[in-house]
Parts: C-alpha cells; sequence; structure tokens
C-alpha cells in the first residue's frame, strides 16, 4: 500500500490560514489502511482544526468527506455540485489522490494534510516498512525476492558494501543490511549462483528518471 | 601496458609496490596538497587522491592528482559513484585521462549520511562494480557504453577495494572476484590488522587464482595510540583490530605509543612481504603523512624502483 503520515497540526493551520469554509476530504483506499487518511482521520483533524480556529477567535467552517478513492475519476465527480462552496480542500489522500483532485476542480486550492511516505507493508500493528520504489524493472527472481534497490540503502546490484556488519546497515543500526537478507536468502533458496554473476547497468529510464510514467492497456479500453 | 602508469610499470617487473594517500583540503587552498605531497614524495609508485571520503566535502579528486602530479607523484584518482551519475563519470574518466592521471581506483562512496550535508540526494546510478566494467569498457574496446566510439580511449590501470574483515565473510571473495570478472588490475584492501583471517582470506583468495589476475596491495594504518585502535574498532565498518594488538600499544607508556605503533606497522609490512600474493603495500597513514619515510624505509622499500618508460599503443 501506500503509506503517508500526518502533517503537523502547526502547518495545515497555517495553510489554511486564509479560509474561514473548507473541506477535510480523506480516502477509503491505502491511507485508510494505514490509519492516516481515512473517515476517522478526516473527523480528527477537522475537531483539531475547527478547535484550534475557535480558540483563536477565527473559527472555520469544515465539510468532512471520505472518498471510495482520490485517485479514480468516478469517485470525485460526486464533489463537483459543492466544491466551490468552498475556499480550499484539505486532502489526506496520497499525493496521487490530491493530484488528481487539484486536476478535476480547477478553481478550488488543494492542500496536503499528509506527507505521502512509500509503498509498505504493515510489518506489525502500528509499524509500516518500505519494500517498494515502483522502479518498473523489478529483479526479484535474480535476488531472492528482495529488492537490492529498496531494501539497500545505495541501491547497489553487487553487494554488501563495506558498511555491513553483523547483518545491519550502517547507516542505521535500525536497518537491516538488504544485502545480506539477500544472501540469505538465496542460500536458502540454494540459488547462489545468481550472486556470481555480473548484473547490467540498470536502466532508470523505467523509474522516475524517464519522467512521469503511464501505462496504456489497449485491452481495457 | 594498459595504462603506461608508474605503478603498473613497477608490479609489472616484479617489484613490490608502494602506495599513500593523500586526502584534499576542506578548501580551495593548494599549498595544503603540495605540502602533504613534499611528505609523501619518493616514498612510494603512486599516491591516492581521495574523492570527497565519508561524504565530506573537500576538494576534488582530480583536481587533488593535477596538484599531486605537479608535485611530482603520480596520482592514483579515486572515484566514488554516490555523487555522479554514469554521464557524469564518464566524462570526468575522459578528463582525468586527458590530464595525465594513468591509475584508478572505483568505489561506492561512503553513504550521505556519514558527511556535512546527510540531506543530499544520492546517486548510485551504477555500482562500483558496473564503473570498473565501464572503465573497462572504455580503455579496451574503445567505446562508450552505450557503443559509440570513442575519440581516443582513457587509459587507467583499474582498481578496487576490498574490506577482508566485512560482513558476511562467506561473501569477500566471491565478491572480491566479481570485481577481477568485471576488470579490476588491483585491489587495496582495507586497513588490516587480524593477519589471522587476512591469511584465511588470501588462502580462499589463492584457491580462486585470484592473486594471479589480479594485483593485490594489503592496506595498512600505523596507530597513534591504544585510544585510536579502540575508536576504530567501536566507529568504523568493518574494521578488525584484535584485543591483542591493542594491548601491545597500551603496554606502552603513553607517549611511547605513536612510536610503537609505526615499529608495528614495520612489522606486518615485513609480514605481508613475505606472503604469497601480495603485490605491495597500501599504506594510509591518515593525517600523519610525515611518518611515511619513517614507515616505509624502515621496511626497507627504499628507495622506490624505477622502472623505465614503455610506449602505450
Amino acid at each position: 500500500m501506500i503509506t503517508g503520515t500526518p502533517k503537523p497540526i502547526d502547518e495545515v493551520l497555517s495553510m489554511i490560514e486564509a479560509y474561514n469554509k473548507i473541506i477535510v476530504a480523506g480516502c477509503y483506499g491505502c491511507v485508510t489502511v494505514c490509519r492516516v487518511g481515512g473517515d476517522k482521520e478526516v473527523q480528527v483533524l477537522s475537531s483539531t482544526l475547527r478547535l484550534a480556529r475557535e480558540a483563536a477567535g477565527r473559527p472555520v467552517e469544515i465539510k468532512e468527506v471520505c472518498l471510495e478513492r482520490q485517485c479514480d475519476p468516478e469517485y470525485l465527480e460526486p464533489m463537483r455540485p459543492y466544491i466551490e462552496d468552498y475556499q480550499a480542500v484539505v486532502s489526506i489522500a496520497c499525493g496521487a489522490g490530491i493530484q488528481f483532485m487539484a486536476e478535476k476542480f480547477a478553481k478550488t486550492p488543494l492542500l496536503p494534510g499528509i506527507n505521502t511516505g512509500f509503498l509498505g507493508v504493515t510489518e506489525r500493528q502500528g509499524e509500516w516498512a518500505e519494500r517498494c520504489q515502483g522502479c518498473g524493472d523489478c529483479v526479484l527472481h535474480l535476488t531472492g525476492g528482495i529488492c537490492p534497490v529498496t531494501r539497500c540503502a545505495k541501491s547497489i546490484f553487487h553487494g554488501p558494501c563495506g558498511g555491513s556488519v553483523g547483518g545491519i546497515c550502517e547507516v542505521d543500526k535500525e536497518i537491516k543490511c538488504g544485502w545480506q537478507m539477500i544472501i540469505d536468502r538465496l542460500k536458502s533458496l540454494d540459488q547462489m549462483d545468481n550472486y556470481g554473476k555480473l548484473k547490467p547497468y540498470k536502466g532508470w529510464d523505467a523509474s522516475r528518471d524517464g519522467g512521469p510514467r503511464r501505462i496504456i492497456r489497449e485491452d481495457m479500453k | 601496458m594498459k595504462s603506461g602508469s608508474n605503478l603498473e610499470r613497477v608490479m609489472a617487473a616484479g617489484h613490490f609496490a608502494v602506495t599513500a594517500e593523500c586526502g584534499p583540503p576542506r578548501g580551495a587552498d593548494p599549498d595544503h596538497v603540495i605540502k602533504k605531497a613534499e611528505l609523501v614524495k619518493g616514498n612510494v609508485d603512486a599516491c591516492n587522491v581521495t574523492d570527497n571520503q565519508t561524504s565530506v566535502v573537500r576538494m576534488s579528486s582530480i583536481a587533488g592528482c593535477m596538484l599531486v602530479k605537479q608535485s611530482g607523484i603520480e596520482p592514483l584518482l579515486q572515484m566514488v559513484v554516490r555523487d555522479r551519475n554514469r554521464i557524469a563519470l564518464q566524462s570526468d574518466l575522459l578528463g582525468a585521462s586527458a590530464l595525465g592521471v594513468r591509475n584508478l581506483l572505483c568505489l561506492s562512496g561512503d553513504h550521505q549520511k556519514f558527511g556535512d550535508d546527510p540531506q543530499a540526494k544520492n546517486v548510485f546510478d551504477i555500482d562500483s562494480i558496473q564503473l570498473i566494467h565501464l572503465v573497462k569498457t572504455m580503455r579496451d574496446e574503445g567505446v562508450f557504453p552505450s557503443g559509440d566510439k570513442l575519440d581516443g580511449a582513457p587509459k587507467f590501470l583499474i582498481g578496487c577495494a576490498v574490506n577482508p574483515f566485512a560482513d558476511p565473510y562467506e561473501i569477500r571473495v566471491p565478491r572480491f572476484k566479481l570485481k577481477v570478472d568485471a576488470g579490476a588490475d588491483f585491489v587495496q584492501t582495507q586497513c588490516i590488522y587480524n593477519m589471522d583471517v587476512f591469511k584465511k582470506y588470501m588462502e580462499d583468495v589463492k584457491r580462486q587464482g585470484l592473486h594471479e589476475r589480479c594485483k593485490i596491495l594489503a592496506g595498512v594504518t600505523p596507530l597513534k595510540s591504544a585510544g585510536m585502535g579502540k575508536f576504530m574498532n567501536r566507529m568504523v565498518a568493518g574494521i578488525d583490530i584484535p584485543d591483542s594488538f591493542i594491548k601491545r600499544i597500551a603496554d606502552e607508556p603513553k607517549e611511547k605509543q605513536a612510536a610503537k605503533g609505526i615499529e608495528m606497522c614495520i612489522e606486518q609490512i615485513h609480514e605481508l612481504k613475505e606472503m604469497e600474493g601480495i603485490a605491495g603495500v597500501h599504506v594510509m597513514a591518515i593525517e600523519w603523512e610525515e611518518k611515511l619515510n619513517e614507515i616505509i624505509g624502515g621496511a626497507g622499500l627504499l628507495p622506490r624502483p624505477v622502472v623505465e618508460h614503455e610506449t602505450v599503443h
């Protein structure tokens, strides 16, 4: 899923400083699963903003909504009849959702209520961790199902570097060395042959470096 | 000859090679490099010039190489893949070769977290092993990795680094082999203190025949004090200084610890000279360049041999 973290409330308050009638919009997709942008978080954020503005003597009217997904056009359309009655939208969907809403409603300022994080997994209750950078050219079949691009702090293709000590990356004692994990897994799969092969330079053009990416499926059009 | 460098000629003639290193300054003052170079001169066959080591911003390695070269020492350019994509790497390789740099060390580079710009974007477009491959392609095939022909191929003796003491041990020799397969002509090792582990490593290296395909320069760093040894053990990833090694220095009074460190470094070099498969020594006297003459002379490695130049075609 796409993960995120709430922006500090002072930052959100300063974004809405000029407005007294806004929408706070959540999303039932990924951000609901990682508990940063669902209907509960819409309620909590709206209440916090209202209280802070009341305390400051400048009350704000807030409409609370949570869309099925902010990244699909059909779920954004129902906002069209009323969105221009409001001065701005604080969206707590991911960056894709926020931008898509902005594209659809040209006259309404869109304000991000969260910092979008990464493509990750729920490792345990309340703890999410990155697994994929969406680089567009997957090599997991060669690396024991562990991604060197994401799990190695240097994204190197022939690791580990000299900074791996006891399975821990020198960058942070909380980060496991991705290449130690790859090697352990290759050994358990009896695939160490994969380690000894020189890998071609990665084509980063399949990643963000090729510009904003697009997937076209003619069969679905 | 692949590069025609002095270092290559010395090793090809069968001499035990000596390299040292020179860290460029945190500023634009050339005198800093020139002063260091004076201390290195005459003691080595080539001198490494580091590339923003530990991600701390310094004068560029290529500029440092030129200052070293002007001082009459053969430079060895360290190049990390942390800060430059393949376009910048290729361009700098061409520039360095045009300026007469003939030795190259291909490195990943310390993570930027350890430097003074931890918020910098890292590059790692290709890794250090792919850089070896890239340089070899340009040098030997006269083409860019894209396949386009070069208007003059760069001439480098291609080096890499290995750390026999990093984890996991079992991958250390296979990873060295990857570097040799990619095209490394020589290797400089991380500082060696634990000779038992290093001997075991060398046995595994020889079993693969890597010492016959790649010249191995063993890295040594004299300890200035027992405290320095303890600090390095604690703070530097992949450094392994046995307690017994530190104890020999700690047993000396404070004012004699530095002399003991140098004596032990010389002792190590003597031992390394006798080891099969070791082609030379890389003396990293960090901010202690004034001791290089004493260490290298003490190890019986002076004067450095003069090997006649051979034209490189």
